[in-house]
């Protein structure tokens, strides 16, 4: 069987300028995104004849959170598209370049851009982190499987996390002191990181005595709202070998879920749906976890890139706070470097692009002071929790 | 914990209506295959173990045990009064059948997982909101 994804290779990549409360137009910030990445892949928009978003832009009701969609980007940028797919209902964030990928292999198109972006910064405005239906008013009733969380006022993933966290608490024994280090890692790596949002030390003592959001997650277990957006260009292998950027070809998918699409009747609430799509993603190579070099990993909550640690086999199922504790495994030259931006916990939530890009940069061997050490080959990058779940396994050359 | 005034309610439809509107004779409801046995949530139109189309609307014990729970301290919505637990119990007819839901008349420090409870109502109009309170 031919693993068809191995056919791909992410050859441009592109980032906006990321912060709190920028104010500006999303539109401006995805072509900021969208152009860099083209221009970094030596290409010209009359180049890219595909077009790749999640989730698109007809999502209502949580404000901020998708900032343009198919049509607006081809229009701006005047691009003739042979193939375009933009939508929510995929194996998480990365789905919309696993599809990219796809349209490479099969030859519907040569170079699509990708492009995710928030402005959740700036939409939520100042106040407080609403939860979902929230200032719907009074006449607003739960529908579809929103109507089995928000009457109990469990109004955010938050919530819906916790509850899985607090389940492997139970069964494993881990504890807030081994979780804080997903945050704590994060926050050491963003350090190194210019554009990450929040750079200066975090300490255990400071995250144990943190505000309480929904137990066992303080609120450095949250990743932070931002503006900004992350466009990638996805060409063919055989293209992407005349071009300039260096190559980081695709080496396997994750896209499965076998499990339930359901917070509560998940099998197995001690991980998530990206188990599925883990698993999946070693049945497509002959690679294996000890050969991966950079881990960037999901962790909307820190409790999904614990669970992601656990899934892709760098420990066992259940063995997770016991593997980071300390911090010394996770760290930049430790057996496996993780979220060596800094994570959307400390260098924005820009939803699960951000670990895409980081893992391009960091094979590209252009991490500057957080880049890890001795030339790595191979990286992935993991996208989603909850529900949905996606990866991909990058290697260099 | 008293009740909590600011619910946001379910939009009743007829597929729903049975676990709803089901407090009203204290009865927690349930899609049931005729065929399997199996307990269909959330509802379907069809037994998700056999494929048979054949449902029909069950009560049950209304028992159980807390599988997991959160205690809660953000307020989501203007108004939303804080702490309360957030759990989900799994109820006693069907491994892996669950709801998230309340814990009420308990304190939090009494909570814990794998705690017996039972299913007690809290009436908005229509709806009958299940919540869970310690089964003695």
């Amino acid at each position: 069987m031919e693993i068809l994804e191995r056919r791909a290779a992410i050859t441009g990549i592109g980032q906006s300028e990321v912060g709190r409360r920028l104010g500006r137009d999303p539109m401006a910030l995805t072509i900021d995104a969208c152009l860099e990445a083209i221009q970094d892949a030596g290409l010209t928009r009359s180049d890219i004849d595909g077009l790749s978003t999640y989730p698109g832009a007809m999502f209502a009701g949580a404000p901020g959170f998708s900032g343009a969609g198919i049509g607006d980007v081809q229009d701006a940028l005047r691009l003739n598209l042979n193939w375009y797919c933009g939508g929510i209902e995929l194996p998480g964030q990365l789905g919309a370049v696993i599809n990219a990928c796809m349209a490479v292999a099969t030859g519907l198109a040569n170079h699509v851009l990708c492009f995710r972006t928030v402005w959740e910064s700036t939409a939520q405005g100042g106040g407080p982190r609403a939860g979902i239906g929230a200032g719907a008013g009074g006449s607003y009733r739960a529908t579809g499987p929103m109507q089995w969380t928000l009457p109990f006022g469990a109004a955010s993933a938050a919530n819906w996390i916790a509850l899985m966290a607090q389940r492997h608490f139970h069964e494993y024994g881990t504890t807030r002191e081994q979780l804080a280090w997903i945050a704590l890692n994060a926050r050491r790596n963003a350090a190194r990181n210019p554009k990450a949002i929040y750079r200066e030390p975090l300490t255990l003592e400071q995250y144990l005595a943190a505000r309480v959001i929904s137990t066992p997650f303080v609120l450095y277990d949250c990743d932070v709202p931002v503006d900004g957006s992350t466009a990638f260009v996805v060409s063919s292998r055989e293209r992407a070998r005349d071009l300039r950027a260096p190559l980081v070809g695709v080496e396997a998918a994750g896209c499965a879920l076998y499990g339930r699409p359901s917070w509560d009747q998940f099998d197995d609430l001690t991980t998530m749906a990206l188990r599925d799509a883990a698993k999946m993603l070693w049945t497509r190579t002959d690679l294996r976890p000890k050969d991966v070099d950079a881990a960037e990993l999901y962790d909307g909550f820190s409790f999904i890139a614990l669970c992601w640690l656990e899934a892709l086999g760098f420990c066992g199922k259940g063995e997770g706070g016991a593997f980071i504790e300390g911090g010394a495994r996770i760290a930049l030259d430790g057996e496996i470097p993780l979220n060596t931006q800094g994570g959307q916990l400390s260098a924005g939530r820009l939803h699960g692009f951000g670990f895409l890009h980081e893992a391009v940069v960091q094979l590209r061997g252009a991490g500057g002071e957080r880049q890890v050490p001795g030339n790595p080959e191979v990286a992935v990058a993991g996208a989603g929790g909850g529900t949905i779940g996606g990866c991909l396994l990058l290697t260099r050359g | 914990m008293a009740a909590r005034s600011n619910r946001v309610l379910p939009a009743l439809t007829p597929e729903n209506q049975h676990f709803w509107t089901g407090g009203a004779r204290g009865a927690l409801c349930f899609l049931r295959c005729t065929k399997c046995r199996h307990f269909v949530h959330p509802p379907a139109p069809i037994c998700s173990e056999c494929l048979s189309r054949d449902l029909e609307v069950t009560a049950v014990s209304g028992r159980g045990v807390v599988y997991t729970y959160t205690v809660n301290h953000q307020s989501w919505f203007p108004g939303m009064v804080t702490p309360f637990v957030i759990a989900i119990v799994e109820l006693a007819e069907q491994p892996g059948l669950r709801l998230t839901t309340n814990l009420v008349n308990c304190s939090i420090d009494q909570v814990k997982i794998g705690m017996p409870v039972r299913a007690v109502f809290e009436n908005h109009d229509a709806v009958w909101i299940p919540l869970f309170e310690p089964a003695l």
